[in-house]
């Protein structure tokens, strides 16, 4: 009982911080310019892919994890500067198919290049499994677990304790003021658009060696990275790790004791149930639209 | 019975105390004005007594019902009507069919008359359009009868939103600084104009910082500082009290 | 919008009645059909999406609830096909209904959430009751007959289809030059204003959602007759961003706007053939690009351009 219980829990945290990684994504972002990034899971997607493909062409796993992780942050300031950049201040929905438009350019290219197949990464330091309460852990999970666990604690650092990171957290507040105390919003948004990028990508390359990866599942990680922001409280760091958890952990809990086709299901039932009762999410603030 | 009757009206946002236990009331076919320096709470006043926010404490009554935490759907189909300081034109449609959206209480809405282009509704539409276009003139827009809102100018806008309000046919009529931002013609037209609807029979609730303005036109004047009811009189009186002089003149001169 | 306005739809009618002469073979025939059906569904999305100013990412799920009660009610219960059609309706309105209560209190991102999300559970619910619905691979679905009569010529449905895209365009436009319409209109402008002059702001947000949903469910039902086949794409994520792009490109707020977004997002794929392996990337790059440098859209783009018309 236990056992089986702690099995789901362990494998419902490994994929719940990835989804958390994506969800810090989509508040990064969010924060900086009111956008929904719904290319955010092809960074993930292409964090797994590019890791793939830079370990087989023989490169050293360090290198190929950085490289990894440093070209979708790339392609996160190239999506900024030629897609978002240029139509500040349009309509939500413009801005979601913008978006979307890049998800599929991103998907796109990766298919032309690297295929349609499946790929699988090895695990950073071997398969034997550890035996805990009866339940086993890969020693992937704590990969996982522990490099977002440092990511989530440098980000609480970077944004408390750095001139940069408090004037981000500005900018996110209120954009004008900020703009007028001198701090440089053009730069925010770039700079949130490097980190979404290389925080998805991160959550790609842990979690490729137990999911494995292929060109087409940023879609479904990226929606329930959103579904984990918007659970968390939309804007609150700390709300979107939180959530992209518990998102992870019910889910996985569902598959195990309810029903394994209606795993993907669960995120979003979860999140409708949300809106109806605690529209806010977890950590939101309430707030008063000003007339 | 006084038409409008607020007492001990707070309101809290955090810790900022917007409106502290303010009282007083307003009779009908009066012209009231409410003064105060920027961040004094005179626009929070307005969004309480009009139902945008709901006060933390105190009482609002209109004709003597209470009507506190209505919201403002429910207060306009009592004929409480309203301008915005910070412009709520709808900028997706015709100068026109903003107006005619002041009239949207009186009208058949129904979907499927609408949809089948049901003659009586389309008679009731073409009379409203014809009234839309009276009030356009009435306020001073005749030129803009075909006009998009957001092809209009500022000052345009303005009384655009005065025609709005008055399509409602309120009895109750809150303008929250209305010449703000106005040359000094388009505040005399609008002087103008305040006077002319107060003659019509609405009530108007006038907020505005042009003081000359307010001296013309008020009966009475409410004036509030930092949230609080400082004062409230005639113009001689609100002109001879001291602390109004300390708090508000003295700032602005 | 006054009488200047049946000039447009008096030029659609007539498009509409010679365009099957004028194409070559059923291939193309077929494609107007599409065409035409997507344009309607559209057409109710704008008034949701463009008019109103609310999102739906969901709204795929709801023409698959359609498709779905036309495909099942009628193979597995023996219902008729015209019931089933308005069973499916009478269901994706209360659905509908339903969700669109509490959601409507929220904004912007939070309303792309929640519809998102009800979207992909329909997706995924038809995708695994296999033995009502087929599962992944789909289901046949019998012909749609009345009253003795079978709609199966592909020229029988291009007249049905013609004649629902006229009506539509007709009662959209009537809708919203109409008390109904301009509140709706006006709730987009400025919700506090709205509020301010009497409209009830949720309750008509949860009206033209349902209305919306209703009519997507409607032409759900409509496609798969017409297709004979169903499979869970039509309900999936993508085909509802598909719909949205539609209205976007078209032109937000633009009756013909809806019916040009409708015709070239539907050729496109066909265009994109050519491509191959590179569609993906050429529809994305097509969707940004729109946007980017088209952001109200083509037809009040090509309107402004050439003078008046568009609406
Ligand atoms: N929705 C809100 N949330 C938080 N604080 C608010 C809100 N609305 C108003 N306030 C605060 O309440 C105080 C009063 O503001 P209000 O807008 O009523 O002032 P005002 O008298 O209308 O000023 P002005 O002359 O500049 O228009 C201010 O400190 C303002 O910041
Ligand atoms: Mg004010």
């Amino acid at each position: 009982m236990l056992a089986q219980f702690l099995q789901f829990l362990f494998s419902g945290v490994t994929v719940g911080a990835t989804y958390a990684l994506a969800a810090l994504g989509f508040t990064l972002i969010y924060n900086a310019s009111h956008v929904i990034n719904f290319a955010q899971g092809e960074f993930i997607m292409l964090g797994g892919m590019l890791a793939v493909f830079f370990t087989q062409a023989g490169l050293p796993l360090p290198v190929a994890l950085l490289l990894a992780v440093l070209l979708p942050a790339l392609v996160g300031v190239l999506v900024e500067k030629l897609a978002i950049e240029p139509v500040k201040g349009a309509p939500t929905v413009s801005l979601i198919i913008i978006t979307i438009g890049a998800s599929l350019v991103i998907r796109g290219l990766t298919q032309v290049w690297l295929g349609k197949g499946t790929h699988s990464l090895p695990a950073f330091s071997g398969d034997a499994p550890l035996a805990l309460l009866g339940a086993t852990l890969l020693p992937q999970s704590l990969w996982v677990l522990g490099v977002t666990a440092l990511v989530v604690a440098a980000l609480w650092g970077f944004f408390n304790h750095t001139l940069l990171g408090k004037a981000m957290l500005a900018t996110s507040f209120n954009s004008l003021a900020a703009q007028l105390v001198g701090v440089h919003t053009g730069r925010v948004l770039f700079l949130s658009f490097a980190m979404s990028g290389a925080l998805g990508a991160l959550g790609g390359v842990l979690v490729t060696p137990i999911t494995l990866t292929s060109y087409d599942v940023g879609i479904m990680l990226g929606l329930k990275g959103f579904v984990a922001a918007v659970v968390g409280g939309l804007g609150n760091g700390l709300g979107a790790v939180l959530g992209g958890l518990l998102v992870g952990v019910l889910e996985a809990l569902g598959a195990g004791y309810v029903s394994s086709a209606y795993k993907d299901a669960i995120p979003f039932a979860l999140i409708l149930l949300m809106l109806f009762f605690m529209p806010q999410g977890l950590l939101g603030a309430r707030n008063t639209e000003r007339v | 019975m006084a038409l409008l009757e607020v007492s001990e009206l707070s309101i809290q946002f955090g810790g900022v105390k917007a409106v502290q236990a303010v009282s007083f009331s307003i009779d009908a076919g009066m012209i009231y004005a409410v003064i105060g320096p920027n961040g004094a709470g005179k626009t929070t006043l307005f969004n309480l007594i009009t139902g945008v926010y709901a006060p933390t404490a105190g009482s609002i009554r209109l004709d003597g019902q209470p009507v506190h935490g209505l919201t403002p759907d429910r207060l306009a189909q009592r004929g409480v009507a309203r301008t915005f300081q910070n412009l709520q034109v709808c900028m997706n449609m015709l100068a026109i069919e903003n107006v005619m959206v002041g009239a949207h209480l009186r009208l058949d809405r129904s979907l499927f008359k609408a949809a089948l282009r049901w003659p009586a509704l389309r008679r009731a539409d073409a009379a409203l359009r014809d009234e839309a276009a009276e009030l356009m003139r009435f306020v001073g827009l005749a030129q803009y009868l075909t006009a998009r809102a957001d092809s209009m100018p500022y000052g345009a806008l303005k009384r655009l939103e005065i025609a709005r309000a008055l399509a409602m046919r309120p009895r109750l009529l809150f303008l929250d600084e209305p010449a703000a931002g106005l040359n000094p013609k388009e505040t005399q037209e609008v002087d103008a104009l305040v006077r002319r609807i107060a003659d019509a029979g609405v009530t108007v609730v006038l907020v505005e910082h042009d003081m000359k303005m307010v001296m013309n036109l008020s009966e009475r004047i409410l004036v509030l500082d930092y949230g609080k009811k400082l004062a409230e009189g005639n113009r001689d009186e609100i002109r001879r009290n001291p602390d109004v002089i300390a708090a508000y003149l003295g700032a602005h001169a | 919008m006054t009488t200047s306005r049946y000039l447009p739809l008096g030029a659609l009618a007539a498009g509409l009645l010679v365009l099957p002469w004028l194409l070559p073979n059923s291939f193309y025939l077929d494609l107007a059909i599409r065409m035409a059906i997507n344009a309607i569904i559209v057409l109710g999305l704008n008034l949701l999406i463009g008019f109103a100013g609310q999102i739906s990412l969901g709204h795929a799920g709801f023409l698959g609830l359609g498709a779905y009660a036309s495909a099942v009610l009628p193979t597995h219960f023996g219902w008729p096909p015209l019931a089933a059609m308005l069973a499916g309706m009478a269901l994706t309105g209360v659905l509908a209904a339903l969700v669109a209560r509490p959601i409507f209190r929220l904004k912007g991102h939070y309303l792309a959430m929640a519809t998102l999300g009800l979207g992909i559970i329909l997706n995924i619910v038809v995708r695994n009751e296999a033995q009502w619905t087929g599962g992944p691979d789909g289901m046949p679905v019998l012909p749609f007959e009345v009253a003795g009569l079978t709609l199966s010529r592909d020229w029988h449905w291009w007249w049905l289809v013609s004649a629902l895209l006229l009506l539509s365009v007709w009662m959209a436009q009537n809708l919203m030059d109409s008390p109904f319409g301009r509140a709706l209109r006006a709730l987009h402008g400025s919700e506090v204003a709205s509020r301010g002059v009497g409209v009830d702001v949720a309750g008509y947000k949860v009206a033209i959602f349902v209305l919306s949903a209703m009519f997507a469910s409607l032409m759900g039902s409509i496609t798969a007759h017409y297709v004979g086949f169903v499979t869970p794409n039509v309900a999936d994520f993508f085909h509802s961003i598909e719909l949205v792009t539609m209205v976007v490109i078209g032109g937000m707020a633009s009756v013909y706007g809806s019916l040009l977004g409708a015709v070239l997002l539907t050729a496109l794929p066909q265009l994109l053939a050519t491509f191959e392996g590179w569609e993906t990337v050429v529809f994305g790059a097509i969707l940004m690009l729109c946007m980017i440098f088209l952001p109200k859209g083509l037809a009040p783009t090509l309107a402004a351009r050439f003078g008046k018309g568009g609406q």
